[in-house]
């Protein structure tokens, strides 16, 4: 493994900010909504309801 | 077996500068989707009243998408360790859409093979290269935090059924008015072929989404300030590699095959029984002081903690290593099965926080078996590797509900069962925890004679399977 190689990592980011931005979110809103219904749903474990 | 060029693992090494975590967000738009199959029993009585059938003859598509995962994965996953991670997420996209579609042709014509055949053997298939995809990918970009990597992916999994069962709930209150969405009416067949055109056609392009940002790093990378040589320092971990082929003939992988499936069986053991089991517990002569409507949020909530274990315990494995979590998994495991068999039926708050805690460690058992597997044989050909132990899985979910309808069946007729009856099934998943917790201790490093000789395990997998 050369040194060049393993200094891969420490180089100045090429992938554009946006697209990370965007990926997260596609992954993360519905992610938010089950999660958000999960626990309406469950609610009644606890209230009695 | 050859890929189209733009599916090929040269087409999609990173260039410098990458950043690894756009990786996470792929594998999770891949298992986001396939976790979809913990949500099967929102349409299950649907299915019922559709074909008129047995229950037992709809969960049998359940049963065979979880068996053609496990075999798929194991059939598949040199395959996929040789294509990479777009090929597999591209080929799993495909196989679980048109699962999904010929799965609507099935309902839609009241055909209930094809919906054996679209859910159960396509989606199956669909499953297993899906799940195994982005595994061994993660482990690569992450050699620093390889449990959190896979946590976070698999994650993905548990919490497919998080979004799966409410979105179910609406579209088919969308495709058929008459159904409002509770346990009250129940959705037409029509509504719920229109929930399978839907989630095939959105489940292909999430995953499709996925496929096209997957990167793999070049050979040779290493994140900053990370130093392979650290790695060594930790027990039973190796920078050497196995192949696959070599794995499974250790008592290593055996060991771990034993770990997984009893860890699985006995999470299955409460996921399959989840609303009828908390309404047991507490029932009070012919009624239940927990309402159905609770005992599906009780469901909701094990999916929750099933999808937070996978990422905070194999997160936590990084820091503690996998053999002591898999102590905690089985063994603190064991004695919450113990408590939830004897004084679980004491309190409400106590029942769900034991049945929590167990199923965020049978959450968590899924998503730190990678990274032990990387421990053990190293990152050469570790998704093949995962690919072959998932059998476990499949064993495991013919196993667990065996288990556990086998033993409440011959307690008594379903809605006047108690907690009693269901302690003699809890401690055959005790035992099935000790036999696990066992298997767990006796695992050792793999023996020197099996790694491949040094300079020969990168960019050609497939060289050692000839040996």
């Amino acid at each position: 493994m050369s040194s060049a190689q393993r200094s891969t990592g420490s180089q100045p980011s090429t992938t554009p900010t946006l697209l990370i931005v965007v990926a997260w979110l596609l992954v993360a809103i519905p992610l938010v909504y089950g999660l958000v219904r999960t626990i309406i749903t469950a609610a009644p474990l606890f209230t009695g309801g | 077996m050859a890929v189209p060029g733009f599916l090929a693992r040269d087409r999609i090494v990173a260039k410098p500068g990458f950043n690894r975590w756009l990786i996470p967000p792929a594998a999770l738009a891949v298992h986001l989707c396939i976790g979809q199959a913990y949500a099967t029993s929102v349409y299950k009585t649907a299915l019922v009243s559709h074909f008129d059938a047995s229950l037992t003859s709809i969960g049998v598509v359940f049963s065979i998408a979880i068996v053609m995962l496990g075999l798929s994965a194991a059939v598949f996953g040199t395959w996929v360790d040789r294509n990479g991670p777009r090929a597999a997420m591209f080929t799993a996209a495909c196989f679980w859409s048109a699962g999904f579609l010929v799965g609507a042709l099935g309902i839609a014509t009241s055909q209930l093979w094809l919906l054996y055949l679209g859910y159960g053997v396509l989606g199956g298939i669909g499953l297993g290269i899906g799940y195994i995809s982005p595994v061994s990918t993660l482990i690569k970009w992450f050699p620093d935090r390889p449990g959190l990597a896979t946590g976070m992916a698999i994650m993905g999994f548990g919490g497919g059924a998080l979004i799966a069962t409410p979105l179910s709930r609406q579209l088919m209150s969308f495709y058929d008015p008459a159904y409002d969405g509770t346990a009250a009416t129940t959705p037409s067949g029509g509504a719920v072929a229109g929930l399978f055109v839907t989630l095939g056609i959105v489940y292909l392009a999430y995953m499709l989404f996925g496929a096209f940002i997957v990167r793999v790093p070049a050979d040779g990378w290493v994140p900053d300030g990370f130093d392979p040589s650290t790695v060594k320092q930790k027990a039973l971990v190796t920078t050497d590699s196995v192949s696959a082929a070599n794995a499974i003939k250790t008592p290593q992988f055996w060991l771990l095959w034993v770990v997984l499936f009893c860890n699985v069986t006995a999470g299955i053991g409460i996921l399959e029984q989840a609303s009828p089991m908390i309404q047991d517990f507490f029932r009070e002569g012919d009624a239940s002081t927990v309402a159905a409507a609770a005992g599906a949020g009780f469901v909701g909530l094990l999916s929750l903690f099933n999808m937070a274990g996978r990422f905070v315990w194999s997160s936590t494995s990084d820091k503690i290593g996998r053999k002591p979590i898999y102590m905690v998994y089985l063994g603190v495991g064991l004695l919450l099965y113990v408590a939830l068999a004897t004084v679980g039926s004491s309190a409400t708050w106590l029942f769900v926080l034991l049945a929590a805690v167990i199923i965020s460690f049978y959450g968590g058992g899924f998503a730190t078996i990678p990274a032990y597997l990387r421990d053990l044989f190293g990152t050469y050909q570790v998704g093949a590797i995962h690919g072959r132990l998932l059998t476990a899985w499949s064993a495991a979910g013919v196993a667990g509900p065996l288990i556990v309808n086998g033993v409440l069946d011959t307690q008594g007729t379903p809605g006047e069962l108690v907690a009693a009856d269901y302690r003699i099934a809890l401690f055959i998943m005790v035992g099935l925890l000790a036999v696990g917790f066992i298997a767990n201790l006796l695992v050792r490093p793999v023996d020197s004679k099996w790694h491949e000789p040094k300079g020969t395990t990168t960019p050609t997998p497939e060289r050692s399977a000839a040996r």
